[in-house]
């Protein structure tokens, strides 16, 4: 398979919320998420290569995290709420096997 | 394992029961096909059994709970009942929890007993996270989806639930 970049896409259900209020946030990486239990048709075991570790921070503080394996879904999905203190950044962040990492950023406000 | 034994013997007699009171009353023919759909059936209560083959699963529960008997309680599992397709079945998991800084809920270990390897995922939460996320996962064959979470003072809850699974998800 053709192996492009992965591309991450963030959405917000809003950006600005009153203190107290919830954020709903939907994430997803293109990823093949290789489980390394599949074989080539030369019988290999061809290597695992997933997303192994996503982390969302607000101005560096972890707010929402998770650990995968690979029995996560190819083009891993993650909704979650997250109910925000302050305004701020938020971080997002997907480590990849081989090391790399894959960031995208959101300005939130708490008004 | 021996539960897993009696039921699987249980129906393999209802399976061999079944067969025998038609085959007096049927022809030829048609006792051919039943001997078929018979050959089905037997292959169906396999699954059950195949899902009670242990992975890890019990051991990754141990250590994630560090010791502790999860009580089943506070942990709300959302699961399809069939999934059709093994590769992303959609899945829910919700605590019970005040999330404040004193009492939150802080991980939450996914656990698959019928796939190669039982860890699917773990999710962590803070304070200011609503102890709710939902993500995809792959699963190999029909088997127990089980959630364990574990709060900020150690304890540990659990739920779990069975995924019948049409078409496997693990790759080839």
């Amino acid at each position: 398979m053709a192996e492009t970049a992965p591309k991450p896409r963030i959405r917000l259900d809003r950006k600005e919320v009153k203190a107290g209020e919830t954020i709903e946030i939907k994430s997803l990486i293109s990823h093949i998420m290789e489980s390394g239990q599949r074989r080539d048709p030369q019988g290999n075991i061809i290597p695992r290569k997933i997303i192994n570790k996503f982390t969302c921070e607000l101005d560096g503080e972890m707010v929402f995290g998770a650990d995968l394996e690979p029995a996560v879904s190819a083009n891993p999905y993650f909704q979650f709420k997250i109910k925000p203190g302050k305004s701020g950044t938020l971080k997002f962040t997907w480590i990849d096997d081989d090391g790399s990492k894959i960031e995208a950023t959101e300005q939130i406000k708490v008004t | 394992m021996t539960d897993a034994a009696a039921s699987y013997n249980l129906l393999f007699k209802i399976e061999l029961g079944e067969n025998k009171n038609m085959n007096n009353a049927i022809s030829r023919r048609q006792a051919f096909g039943l001997g078929a759909g018979v050959i089905v059936g037997l292959a169906l209560p396999l699954r059950p059994t195949a899902a009670l083959a242990k992975n890890d699963a019990e051991e990754a529960i141990k250590s994630f709970a560090g010791g502790k008997t999860p009580e089943k309680a506070k942990v709300k599992l959302e699961l399809p009942e069939i999934a059709e397709n093994g590769n992303t079945v959609p899945v829910t998991v919700s605590i019970e929890s005040p999330m404040t800084k004193d009492s939150y809920v802080k991980d939450v270990l996914i656990i698959a007993d019928g796939n190669p390897r039982a860890g699917v995922i773990t999710f962590h939460f803070s304070p200011s996270a609503v102890p709710e996320a939902n993500t995809r996962i792959r699963l190999a064959e029909t088997q127990n989806v089980v959630a364990v979470a574990k709060m900020n003072d150690g304890s540990v809850y659990m739920a779990s639930k069975e995924v019948k699974v049409t078409i496997g998800g693990c790759g080839g």
